[in-house]
């Protein structure tokens, strides 16, 4: 039955979402979304969303409360009331919103374009959905309610049932089992393998803005792929694959060699993710203070003559350092201009996110 | 569309509605309904009606309530309508005994509305009207466009507490003059008190006659530079008369007022209605329906219902708990000047003891029971308090006052003096704790800006809601607006002229409007 609040519910969705789209660039910047991440919701609080009135301010009394309790001992809070309170909360509402959801409005908002997967539509993915039932199987799928109720009812039809010492036995023709069909689903994977410089210039600020920035990656991405698997990897004259918790947490120090990192990334991608069947989304993180030039040369040539070809797109986003040149976006500008698979971004604090998003995917790849 | 009650369910609203009687309660017949508990919030967010006007705001609460039901923070046990007949909804997965003591409690609720006077002037076909708004709206919407008429909507729920709780219960002036109507007395006659022609002169003596007509014709004058011509503070009604409005306008903001006023009640008497709700579900449980298996969950139930958290009080507890006290007092004859003037305390502790009945009282029959039905029909919240709140009560209840230590910015117990907590609790309570507002002069400085004021009765206006809230009122009115209001003891004129806002100190230097809080 639909309710008639339901359409009412979906204009209050519709307005929440309205109001996320216009504070987007502030949820940008908050990091406390990321936390969630894993969780299919996350809460956004959403402020504003009542009609105003005029209503007395705060500065009033107090008020009177009832219990135990000498002159100045704390109250509990007020905010935390019984059963039968029907005070009205406060004017900041959370409101669960899906990360799909969420997505979506931040590709509304930056007007991303749908990525169109490269014609893998023809990978499929088989999965097994117990969806029915049948007379034979094996006896780990035996259905025991279905089994038990038909046991039962033939020995009660039979008259062999008596409800004083209730012993149900099953029969062969009692037997059910579970029976399972297979199904074919359409499936474009993706890969996105996460780069992130860990020299001695990358403070924690930097990081930061890696984080945020990689988890917007990730929601746009996500939403565009049914499949998709992250990796991770951190360099400093030597590159290393770590885990998500790693990729955020970890402190080194050291120079800077970058070609040790596309070197990796190569690898990781020739051994797993073959070009032919996968998406593959390259970022790379760093603050542009690469160690030598002959070294930002290597970079270049390995990104044109061994990743570029396999990739669906190569980001660099070059994140502002108290050290250092940060010459390295200049080189990726001047070597490969033409590549239309390699973009580039600068972001030097959190509010540039919302440019460095919209500078990725705006080609739609 | 719902399922009938089941056969048990049903015996029981007989039985309790029998016993209820039997009690004295006297109320509308009252129709029950079984909700899931989907249906509830839906239901609850809409207000208890099955039928209201298209509006985001209420799938806002329904988001609020059903999250709440999911995670368990609250479950709505109970709601009734006011409406002859009540009708009641009962939330299926509830235990019986749960079923039991909410029909008891609404049947209290509904000798409430029945009974008590501040509900007399509330329209008892509310169902059909509220369902009459929703068809009317949804009209206007087809006709001129969903998001006009919402945001219009949204505009007049910001206005929505501007009324006039008591102007239901007078006749005022702008409503006899109500355009149509003729005025047929001479305007400015003087009061004549009526006597025998051969008293006429000394009863209303000539000499008074003519300066009093003089006086009158003087304040006429002034009124009619003056407009309106009194302070005004059903705003609402104001503005449906003065503001310029489309006609479908007009309409949705007089609807949306006499909702307003249908609900008021609720608000002034919320203490008193579930004090005297919970009084007769205890009651009528306890003495005749509870079975000897139910009582645990019963008692947890009840106990869970009268909670109090501290730092909130209950309605439902401090209702329940003022009408015993007033019960145990007229029954133990604890009122009057002869036990006001004794002070010795161990006669007051001992006061009547012997009168208190010994029998289980039904319906009126103990001076007890008779005060509180009285106190039923003729009290709300604020004069419930003002006069049946006691030392010993306050006492007896632990009644504290808090407020927010300037220091650690927490929350901690002043003191139990019984005078603050009297004045804390009526101011909160005084208008429901809504603002005064007036509206002071309707063509201000001559250019048709609309100038309202507050009344400050202890607290001041929040400054951005106000300055929001104005831009509201712009949308209606369509000429600046002006709000005079008291912040941290200063005067200030609150401004909006369709593009900025302004504040400024009130001084010498600006005009002054028709009239003053």
């Amino acid at each position: 039955m639909v309710l008639p609040i339901n359409n009412d519910h979906q204009r209050f969705r519709k307005i929440v979402k309205g109001k996320i789209r216009d504070d987007l660039r502030k949820f940008l910047t908050r990091g406390e979304l990321i936390g969630r991440e894993g969780k299919k919701y996350i809460s956004i609080p959403v402020s504003g969303i009542d009609s105003p009135h005029f209503r007395y301010g705060d500065n009033n009394d107090g008020g009177v409360g009832k219990g135990d309790g000498q002159p100045g001992d704390t109250v509990g809070q007020p905010g935390d009331q019984g059963p039968g309170g029907e005070q009205e909360g406060k004017h900041i509402l959370e409101v669960d919103i899906s990360l799909d959801e969420l997505a979506d409005i931040l590709g509304e908002d930056l007007q991303l374009p749908r990525i169109q997967p490269k014609g893998k539509h023809s990978i499929t993915s088989e999965r097994d959905r117990y969806t029915g039932i049948r007379q034979t199987g094996p006896e780990s799928l035996r259905h025991f309610k279905r089994t038990f109720r038909r046991a039962l009812r033939r020995q009660i039809m039979t008259g062999q049932y008596n409800p004083d010492r209730p012993k149900i036995y099953f029969e062969r023709r009692d037997k059910i089992y579970r029976s399972w069909k297979t199904v074919l689903s359409p499936q474009s994977n993706a890969v996105i393998i996460y780069m992130m410089d860990v020299s001695g210039s990358m403070g924690d600020e930097q990081k930061e803005l890696v984080r945020l920035e990689a988890f917007w990656i990730d929601a746009w991405l996500r939403r565009n792929y049914q499949g998709i698997e992250s990796r991770y990897i951190v360099h400093d004259v030597r590159a290393g694959e770590v885990d998500r918790e790693t990729f955020f947490h970890i402190r080194e120090d050291g120079g800077t060699r970058i070609s040790s990192a596309y070197k990796l990334a190569h690898e990781v991608i020739s051994r797993a993710y073959s070009p032919s069947e996968w998406n593959v989304y390259l970022f790379h993180f760093s603050d542009g203070d690469n160690s030598s030039e002959s070294d930002s040369r290597e970079c270049c040539s390995l990104l044109t003559e061994q990743l570029v070809p396999a990739l669906n797109m190569f980001g660099y986003c070059q994140v502002a350092s108290a050290y250092g040149s940060g010459n390295f976006i200049n080189v990726l500008h001047e070597h490969m201009a033409k590549e239309e698979a390699v973009i580039t971004s600068r972001v030097n604090t959190k509010d540039d996110i919302y440019d460095s998003l919209k500078t990725f995917f705006t080609p739609g790849r | 569309m719902n399922k009938p009650l089941s056969k048990a369910i049903a015996e029981q609203v007989e039985i309790i509605a029998e016993h209820a009687r039997r009690e004295g309660l006297d109320f509308y017949p009252t129709i029950f309904e079984m909700l899931t508990a989907e249906q509830m919030s839906e239901f609850a967010a809409y207000g208890g009606f099955p039928k209201r006007y298209p509006h985001w705001r209420f799938g806002m609460s329904f988001e609020k309530l059903r999250k709440q039901h999911k995670y368990g923070l609250g479950k709505i046990y109970e709601m009734v309508i006011n409406n002859n007949p009540c009708y009641a909804y009962l939330l299926n997965d509830n235990l019986l005994v749960d079923h039991k003591t909410v029909i008891a409690h609404v049947y209290g609720h509904c000798d409430f509305f029945k009974n008590n006077y501040w509900f007399s002037q509330t329209n008892r076909r509310m169902m059909d009207e509220m369902a009459n708004h929703a068809t009317r709206i949804r009209r206007f919407s087809e006709r001129h466009g969903l998001e006009r008429v919402e945001r219009y909507i949204d505009t007049i729920l910001s206005l929505e507490n501007l009324i006039d709780p008591h102007s239901v219960f007078m006749r005022r002036d702008h409503e006899d003059a109500l355009p149509g109507q003729a005025i047929s007395k001479d305007p400015s006659a003087p009061t004549r008190y009526p006597a025998k022609s051969y008293m006429d002169r000394y009863i209303n003596p000539p000499d008074q006659m003519s300066s009093e007509r003089a006086e009158n014709k003087d304040r006429q004058a002034k009124a009619q530079v003056s407009f309106p011509s009194s302070p005004v503070r059903d705003i609402l009604l104001f503005l449906i008369q003065n503001a310029p409005l489309e006609d479908w306008e007009a309409d949705i903001l007089a609807m949306i007022r006499e909702e307003a006023y249908y609900f008021a009640p609720q608000g002034q008497t919320k203490i008193m209605n579930e004090g005297w709700a919970s009084y007769w579900h205890s009651t009528i449980m306890t003495n005749y329906v509870l079975q000897d298996h139910e009582v645990v969950d019963y008692c947890d139930h009840h106990s869970g219902t009268l909670a109090t958290s501290p730092g909130q009080l209950n309605p439902y507890k401090l209702g329940i708990e003022l009408l015993r006290d007033i019960e145990f007092r007229w029954n133990t004859g604890r009122y009057g000047p002869e036990f006001d003037a004794c002070e010795d305390m161990e006669a007051r502790r001992h006061w009547g003891k012997e009168k208190a009945p010994k029998h289980r009282v039904v319906g009126q029959d103990s001076p007890g029971r008779r005060k509180i039905y009285e106190v039923r029909a003729l009290y709300n919240d604020v004069n419930f308090l003002d006069e049946y709140l006691t030392p010993e009560f306050v006492d007896q209840q632990k009644l504290y006052h808090y407020r927010q230590d300037p220091q650690t910015g927490r929350m901690v117990v002043v003191n139990r003096d019984f005078e603050t907590i009297k004045r804390q609790m009526l101011f909160m309570l005084t208008n429901h704790a809504q603002p005064f507002l007036y509206v002071l002069d309707g063509n201000y400085r001559n250019r048709g800006e609309l100038y309202l004021g507050h009344r400050h009765t202890g607290a001041d206006l929040e400054i951005k809601y106000a300055v929001a809230t104005l831009k509201e009122l712009h949308r209606i009115w369509k000429r600046p607006v002006h709000l005079h209001a008291r912040i941290d003891d200063d005067h200030i004129l609150f401004s909006y002229d369709g593009e900025q806002s302004t504040q400024q100190h009130i001084d010498e230097n600006i005009d002054k409007p028709s009239h003053m809080v």
